[in-house]
């Protein structure tokens, strides 16, 4: 075999296959490169700032810069890098674990995939339109007002979000509609694998998040052009409405971003451990009640805004609830891996790191549901700290893990494994260097968004360590997109099922036909491939 | 003929506008929430410029809509389509005359707290009236030209979500008018 078709099959003459695709691993791997485009963006944009952090007194930046490239960090790399990635997996991955031809609407998967673009495109035309968004990625009323960003950069940031959240909205409908009326003969829901579980519950909190912040977008928009007073306190309205809305979609997301990830590794897990996953139930149950608690943690972002002591008792007490369905899926994890025959591929060390970082990121969580604590360390660097380890050191590995496990179905060629390796650790030496000082940064008081600190403070060495690290962690993903160019040009031919996995997306070829499946297997249990090549072994129904 | 009704339970494009109508709920809950949260500082103004009776007539047309539209979905008749968006427009024509009567008194989205609030929750009410008429008249118009190329879903599809529209004035009218009798 010489020539393996890479991605998807599109007609050979058809130069404009990938415009008006709407085959469902098409637009999987469009949302993919998406994700990867914007994620290196947005790490060039997070470099600028860590340079900029390194030494006290540094000039490399002005203010204003400083302040554009913290906000369009924080939008590109959760809403135009991670939520793609974790939608184009999903797009990839869903009908093919459920033994589907493809998702239930493909023509309106397309116009997902490009709103989710344009709107990108739209956020990121402000820097030629006259200066990006500074008013941070949750664009606090009243600095978002016309008065104090008299600027186009808000009415970018304003738009491109719509566009791109309205692109999200309709691939949750198509994702949600797609689990719960194509799943193949015998597929029943508590049989899907857990990556399909978890985009289902992430989709219902797509669906409930994303409208609130579209609706506080367009209450912005009549404020800023119509000469509105919705968050305008001089003409009566309340800054703290565009907190509330905005955090009934922001904590939400944190859930969108982290679940996916949870699913990729609750496949990665068990197939590494040579077990089912332990307590199939408990985490997709968990999950339920994350997403179910999800929608009442929102003002533990507001604690310092002074609500009450009252609220701030109550939404402390939702958030500290949430460690529980998240550490009941740690236990699954580890519980899963105990007594397997462990192999430690690339993917499975991701994953396993996935579960040490979390578990980190998760803890300081906690800890910032204290209220006491969140009024002592609240807009400082411990909270900069707290959201890398679940999103970078939670998400970002989860997420590589995906990559390295499904990579090979999606190419037919598997990923270097010794490229892997070096990419696992210089990211995890990298990832902690950068992060694990702005823990202690933030409870000596370095607040976040300051574009420089006076030598006086004593921050500059740790500053030093951080930025280091995050060096260290560009060269890692440097290596990661030279293991993806490489291997996407020449390396190993994966064959099928090269982890011989357990679920219906190796049960077909890599990659998979444009119909997905010549033939699909009976589906009598949560692991039909494995009951299909171990019928002795097979899982009970 | 009546066609075989379709369940919302297994067909897919029905199960897709519910779950749109769902979120949609959500985005409409929001400014609903904020018109609410800023009723008390408008209360004074609303009293004196909304006209109650006027729109209560233009709203009897948006309810009556949803009972052409069930007759429509039911028949698959094309005239009682036709019936629905002449009520819808006229529902809109009564919201442009309120917003002319108002805006010449002075009251605009800028002018004072309750100008924003009104016009930005009937506004985006009215856009989601206007974008139900472009799916009403598309049904017409595919209709009129292949009748038999047009799924029996569609009809049911176009008539959920201009039921829900429907539905959302019933909320915004009693929220923004009758509110003003409390």
């Amino acid at each position: 075999m010489t020539a393996v078709p890479l991605w998807v099959r599109l007609p050979a003459r058809e130069r404009v296959g990938w415009l008006r695709t709407v085959d469902h691993k098409a637009i999987g791997v469009l949302y993919i490169g998406m994700g990867v485009a914007f994620f290196a963006i947005g790490g060039l944009e997070a470099l600028l700032l860590r340079a900029q952090l390194a030494t006290p007194e540094e000039r490399l930046l002005d203010p204003e810069t400083f302040n554009q490239a913290f906000t369009v960090h924080g939008v590109t790399m959760i809403l135009l890098a991670v939520v793609p990635l974790l939608v184009g997996f999903a797009n990839y991955l869903v009908p093919l674990m459920i033994g589907a031809p493809d998702v239930a609407f493909p023509r309106l998967n397309a116009l997902s995939f490009w709103l989710s673009l344009v709107g990108g495109i739209v956020l990121y035309f402000s820097f030629l339109a006259g200066g990006a968004p500074d008013t941070g990625w949750f664009s606090y009323a009243p600095l978002s007002e016309r008065a104090f960003a008299p600027g186009t950069g808000v009415d970018y940031y304003i738009l491109g979000l719509a566009v791109n959240g309205a692109g999200t909205i309709i691939g949750a409908i198509n994702l949600a509609v797609t689990i719960l009326l194509m799943r193949c003969p015998g597929m029943a829901i508590s049989r899907v694998p857990l990556f399909v579980w978890m985009t289902l519950v992430t989709s219902v909190l797509i669906l409930g998040a994303y409208p609130a912040l579209t609706a506080a977008l367009v209450m912005l928009l009549v404020d800023r052009q119509l000469g509105g007073h919705f968050f305008d306190p001089a003409g009566g309205g309340q800054a703290v409405l565009w907190q509330h809305l905005f955090w009934f979609f922001g904590h939400p997301e944190v859930y969108i971003m982290v679940l996916p990830a949870m699913g990729m590794i609750s496949e990665v897990i068990p197939v590494f451990s040579r077990k089912p996953i332990f307590g199939y139930g408990f985490v997709a149950g968990s999950s339920v009640a994350i997403a179910f608690l999800s929608f009442g943690v929102w003002a533990h972002h507001m604690f310092a805004v002074g609500l009450g002591d009252t609220e701030n008792a109550i939404f402390s007490a939702t958030s500290m609830l949430i460690a529980i369905p998240t550490g009941v899926k740690i236990f699954n994890w580890i519980a899963t891996m105990v007594g397997g025959r462990l192999r430690m591929t690339t993917a499975m060390l991701f994953a396993v790191g996935f579960v040490a970082m979390f578990v980190i990121g998760g803890l300081s969580g906690v800890s910032l549901a204290v209220v006491p604590i969140d009024l002592a360390v609240t807009d400082s660097y411990y909270v900069v700290a707290h959201l890398h380890y679940v999103l970078f050191g939670g998400t970002m590995l989860g997420i590589f893990a995906g990559t390295y496990y499904w990579f090979p179905k999606m190419t037919g060629r598997l990923l270097n494994e010794v490229l892997g390796r070096w990419h696992f650790w210089m990211t995890f030496v990298g990832f902690n260097l950068t992060f694990l000082p702005q823990h202690w940064l933030g409870a000596v008081g370095m607040p976040r968004r300051v574009f420089t600190y006076a030598a006086s403070t004593g921050w500059g060495p740790l500053n030093l360590l951080s930025t280091i690290g995050a060096a260290i962690l560009a060269i890692a993903m440097v290596i990661f997109f030279v293991n993806l160019v490489r291997s996407l040009r020449s390396g190993e031919i994966a064959g099928d099922d090269p982890w011989d996995a357990f679920t219906l997306e190796w049960a077909t070829t890599s990659p998979p036909p444009p119909e997905n499946f010549a033939s699909i297997p009976a589906v009598t249990g949560r692991r039909p491939l494995w009951d299909r090549k171990h019928p002795e072994l097979r899982d009970a129904p | 003929m009546i066609a075989v009704r379709p369940a919302i339970g297994i067909n897919r494009t029905l199960l897709g506008v519910a779950i749109f109508i769902a979120s949609e709920s959500i985005f409409f809950l929001a400014i609903v929430l904020a018109y609410v949260a800023y009723r008390d500082a408008g209360l004074a103004t609303a009293k004196a410029t909304l006209d109650i009776g006027r729109t209560a007539v233009f709203s009897v047309a948006l309810f009556g809509s949803s009972g052409t539209m069930a007759l429509a979905a039911r028949a698959e008749s094309g005239r009682w389509l036709a019936a629905t968006i002449v009520l819808g427009a006229i529902f809109l024509t009564g919201q442009g005359s309120e917003y002319a009567r108002l805006l010449g008194e002075g009251i605009g989205p800028g002018s004072a707290l309750f100008g924003t609030t009104f016009f930005t929750l009937t506004g985006l009410h009215g856009l989601h009236v206007l974008a139900g008429l472009v799916a009403l008249g598309a049904l017409v118009a595919a209709n009129r030209r292949r009748r038999r190329a047009v799924h029996p879903v569609a009809w049911e599809a176009v008539g959920m979500y201009w039921h829900f529209v429907d539905a959302v004035w019933v909320v915004v009218f009693s929220v923004v008018y009758l509110g003003t009798l409390l």
